[in-house]
């Protein structure tokens, strides 16, 4: 086990590297000179000789390189053309965004999928089951970002339940800690700012959060059918356990493997689909942040959020691999 | 025990009859075995339904549409107009109009026109790319296998929608663009399948007979490996078409795709989600249905394709 973790991980090192050599790349493509890709239009002569002597840029390509990773490993994404600010702590700040995010996303499409799927499958071909389908079905055809319109007009506009975007409401003072905000509102005991918080981040997460729900809804129901079906439940039924016992104890055990299958692929769906729910809901993550930033030309920027949601893509899909030979003991890597 | 026997008996008198009436029917042709498994397929006529009805709409926007999508100059006097279900509606625009006055249905009829070309043209460029990788992969092995995999893997290392948005920031945006870079982040997931079906075909007697006759690679290839892996081209084709429906939608909607005033689905709706607010909810609504209704067609014939045409499913 111990051997396959770190052969997974001496794998990634060529994934990154291309991964790297493809943002790289992009900085390069860009037409243009590449110091002044970094810099803007602006730049005065100085600043570009600066820069020039600082990544080498006179120098063979493949030395640029070097130069542009050995900063990238040290932390130092460069400077955003259009603020000015340092890219690693723009991205910085906004990262815990997209987090919070995403995993709220996850949390409402696991409890939502499984549930769903677990009744659809004890109820097969009921009313019940059906409706749980026609929506699952539905659910994998919409787009997220039409979807999040959708739910801005009724629980926004229309009804008025919740804040129609933004991350908090701004007249509420707020500590920063950490930066997620969920969590930083709890450690600082500020109970307005984190009903707030909670309460822009329902609409959003939802969201995000059907397609994968939906998906996971369908693989739990017909994991579950295979399973109801095998011998130790009728085992278990025919011992006299309770139809609940059976269900939530036993079956719902083994059928939940393929499940974590769909939950770990669709983790890079929900960082793709984060950037269109950001743009919808004005959330301040890296998805607007690098939809802005293409808008711009703002290339320093572009390649640091690239760089950042590739790193996260890679790590989930290495975490759900891992993931596997717990919950499935006849998996076995060598 | 005894009534297993007597039962197993009777059901191969069963088979045997069967086999028997099946003899005497006419021998059908492959063609006409796929056509009679998908009319018993409901959901997968369905689907083919709501994507004629789509191309219906594509071929004949300019008659059916019963106003210009782009008028210009823009008749603002029009602007936000709700459609038939209300008294303030305009005669002529069923389904409202847009923040410019233009008529919903006329853009959303012109808007299929794109929406199903981009899903042919980006398809086309991946199975293009993906069948040129993944028979190279799958038919010669060795390193150029390795080689090329890795690629893919490293392409896969990124979500595809960030991938095209990355393709655009490079190429630039504009619909074509986006239909480009849609088609080279499909490209991967093209040749993986048509590699896995190539180390298939690769192996089996008919293609070692070429060799045998002395068949060329390039006649092999062409002749024999690709057309026997077309079916899971096109099932992956159809199912990759809705995605790339949804994808190029969402480019359009963060206005790297399709800029306006073209009518497509995504871009009118970046455009209009910003009035629901003062009420104007049809603006943002029906290009979204429409990107439902087109996407779920084509999930549907996808599904039903694949349980049609993959063998393995087969009884």
């Amino acid at each position: 086990m111990r051997w396959y973790i770190a052969k997974r991980l001496a794998m990634l090192v060529p994934v990154m590297l291309g991964v790297s050599i493809i943002a790289f790349s992009l900085i390069h493509l860009a037409p243009g000179d590449p110091a002044r890709t970094m810099l803007g239009e602006r730049a005065t002569q100085e600043q570009l000789n600066e820069i020039r002597e600082k990544y080498g840029l006179d120098k063979p390509i493949y030395v640029q390189y070097g130069v542009w990773l050995n900063n990238i490993l040290h932390g130092d994404l460069g400077r955003s053309i259009t603020t000015h600010e340092d890219v690693a702590k723009e991205i910085g700040e906004r990262f815990p965004n997209t987090m919070e995010l995403t995993i709220a996303a996850m949390i409402f499409a696991i409890i939502v999928g499984v549930f769903a799927g677990i009744i659809s499958a004890t109820k097969q071909y009921s009313i019940t089951d059906y409706t749980f389908m026609g929506i699952a079905l539905f659910g994998i055809s919409m787009p997220v970002f039409w979807l999040g319109i959708m739910l801005m007009m009724i629980f926004g506009v229309v009804l008025g339940w919740l804040p129609i975007g933004g991350r908090i409401d701004l007249l509420i003072p707020f500590q920063r800690v950490t930066g997620f905000m969920v969590v930083d509102s709890i450690i600082t005991g500020n109970f307005p700012a984190l009903i707030s918080v909670l309460r822009h981040l329902i609409l959003p997460a939802v969201a995000l959060g059907t397609i994968p729900m939906a998906m996971i809804a369908r693989v739990s129901r017909s994991s579950m059918l295979e399973v109801l079906r095998q011998d130790f439940i009728r085992t278990e039924r025919a011992k006299g356990l309770s139809e609940r016992i059976v269900i939530y104890k036993h079956a719902v055990r083994s059928a939940m493997v393929p499940v974590v299958t769909v939950i770990g692929l669709n983790f890079g769906l929900l960082l793709a689909g984060a950037i269109l729910t950001e743009t919808v809901f004005s959330w301040p993550g890296i998805g607007r942040l690098v939809v802005n930033a293409v808008y711009a030309r703002d290339y320093p920027l572009v390649v640091g959020c690239i760089l950042v949601f590739a790193i996260a893509f890679v790590i989930v899909n290495l975490v759900t691999d891992i993931l596997y030979t717990r919950i499935d003991p006849r998996i076995q890597y060598e | 025990m005894e009534s297993r026997i007597i039962t197993k008996t009777q059901e191969l008198i069963k088979r045997v009859r069967f086999s028997k009436s099946s003899k005497e029917k006419k021998r059908e042709t492959k063609t006409q075995e796929v056509i009679r498994r998908f009319k018993s397929n409901k959901s997968a006529v369905f689907g083919l339904i709501l994507i004629l009805v789509l191309v219906f709409f594509a071929i004949f926007a300019d008659v059916i549409s019963p106003n210009d999508p782009t008028p210009s100059p823009p008749e603002l006097e029009k602007s936000l107009k709700p459609g038939f279900w209300s008294e303030d509606g305009l005669e002529g625009m069923p389904l409202g109009t847009d923040m410019l006055g233009r008529c919903i249905l006329s853009r959303i009829l012109h808007g299929a026109r794109i929406s199903l070309s981009v899903g042919f043209v980006a398809v086309g460029i991946a199975a293009l790319i993906g069948i040129t990788l993944g028979v190279t992969a799958g038919y010669y092995g060795g390193w150029i296998d390795s080689i090329l995999m890795r690629i893919v893997d490293i392409m896969f290392s990124f979500p595809g929608l960030l991938l095209a948005i990355v393709i655009v920031a490079v190429i630039g945006q504009g619909l074509d663009k986006a239909m480009i870079a849609i088609g080279i982040v499909y490209s991967p997931q093209m040749a993986r399948i048509i590699r896995g079906s190539v180390l298939y075909v690769r192996e089996t007697e008919y293609i070692e007979a070429q060799r045998a006759i002395g068949s060329s690679n390039w006649r092999i290839v062409f002749r024999h490996v690709i057309p026997n892996s077309m079916a899971p081209i096109i099932v992956y084709g159809t199912l990759m078409m809705a995605t790339a429906i949804l994808d190029a939608a969402a480019l359009g909607f963060l206005g790297l795709g399709a800029q306006p005033p073209s009518p497509e689905w995504g871009a009118m709706l970046s455009g209009s989600r910003f009035y629901i607010v003062s009420g104007a909810w049809w603006a943002a609504t029906f290009p979204g249905i429409a990107i439902v209704f087109a996407v779920l067609g084509l999930n549907l014939l996808g599904d039903g394709l694949r349980d049609i045409l993959d063998p393995r499913l087969k009884t």
